[in-house]
């Protein structure tokens, strides 16, 4: 009979992914591009938010779009109607997109044209948030339907983001959203957390945002 | 649903460790999974039976060692574990303090096997 004994590893279970993760980061670094990967709830409106964003910056700014939804065009192809480059990741039934897969959508752009690339991770507040895929920046939308009350069932979401934008704030009137019991709640988790509140319907706090995003992506140069 | 990426990994660990240290049966595989993790154990073990069939892994048992969130104060150096799913304030329990680092809670590693 053999012996039982025990082996030794402590390795990190996502080494794989975070070593990607790194790798991209540093490929980016080089071509000066800046990612960022926006992670919400199907219908919070990460299709719209990357929309109203290009109008405002593409004056300025040299984007392009990875798009990571279920097995669905319709997204990319709203994009592509903007006049920005959209690549599909056909992610068929995954919760949530790895570096892995971000690596292949990035090797099929080409990198020395831009200056910022948006990944629309899939719509969940659980699965993404755990798969570090290279970006500078992890933003969350939060639309105001879904209600103030989804920091407490999605902790890891909130504490992995810089910045958390509240979108269809117009639908604040007449809802029983606590804007200020949401941010208190979302500094208390992550103190780092930018908050903005944002409408793609009226196009309010667009401005405000763009410019923090650009100011992002110009101190990385 | 991630449960599966993450099981993949773990087979694929357990086994470049396994050969590496010339093992010919897996029985346990213990992991360190911190509180924030959203994964639930079941899934890791019926995901893993179901990928490891025909390994020398396809016995395994996969035990998990939990570990909690402890966040450290930058104010006062004190630890402190806050309550996530309650609607408390997310303070230094012995200062007040906003200003903190997680220390831990986001574990997701293979600490060790158990190997014939």
């Amino acid at each position: 009979m053999d012996e039982i004994r025990l082996i030794d590893v402590r390795q990190s279970i996502l080494a794989e992914n975070e070593n990607q993760a790194q790798v991209i980061r540093q490929s980016l670094g080089g071509k000066n591009v800046f990612m960022l990967n926006l992670m919400a709830s199907p219908g919070a409106g990460k299709t719209s938010v990357i929309i109203q964003t290009i109008r405002r910056l593409k004056e300025k700014l040299r984007m392009a779009v990875i798009e990571g939804d279920v097995e669905s065009i319709v997204d990319s192809e709203k994009i592509q109607a903007e006049g920005v480059p959209a690549v599909q990741i056909r992610t068929g039934r995954a919760c949530h997109l790895d570096a892995p897969m971000v690596t292949a959508a990035l090797d099929s752009l080409n990198l020395d044209e831009l200056d910022l690339v948006f990944v629309e991770n899939i719509g969940n507040l659980i699965c993404p948030a755990e798969f570090d895929i290279g970006s500078d920046l992890q933003a969350m939308i939060l639309s105001v339907p879904e209600g103030d009350d989804k920091i407490l069932k999605y902790p890891l979401m909130f504490s992995v983001c810089d910045v958390l934008l509240v979108n269809k704030i117009d639908y604040l009137d007449g809802s029983d959203f606590n804007l200020e019991l949401l941010r208190r709640r979302a500094h208390e988790l992550n103190p780092r957390i930018r908050v903005f509140e944002v409408s793609c319907k009226t196009g309010s706090g667009f401005s405000e945002w763009c410019q923090w995003l650009e100011e992002k992506r110009g101190a990385k140069q | 649903m991630h449960e599966l990426a993450v099981t993949k990994s773990i087979l694929k660990l357990a086994l470049d460790h396994a050969a590496q240290n010339g093992g010919t049966e897996i029985l346990s595989i213990h992991l360190a999974i911190g509180e924030m993790r959203n994964l639930e154990e079941d899934w890791i073990q019926r995901y893993f039976d179901h990928i490891s069939k025909g390994t020398i892994a396809e016995k395994a048992v996969i035990k998990v060692r939990k570990i909690p969130v402890v966040f450290l104060c930058k104010e006062c150096g004190g630890q402190f574990t806050p309550n996530l799913k309650e609607d408390k304030k997310m303070l230094c329990t012995h200062c007040g303090s906003f200003e903190y680092d997680l220390v831990t809670g986001r574990e997701l590693t293979v600490e060790q096997l158990e190997v014939k």
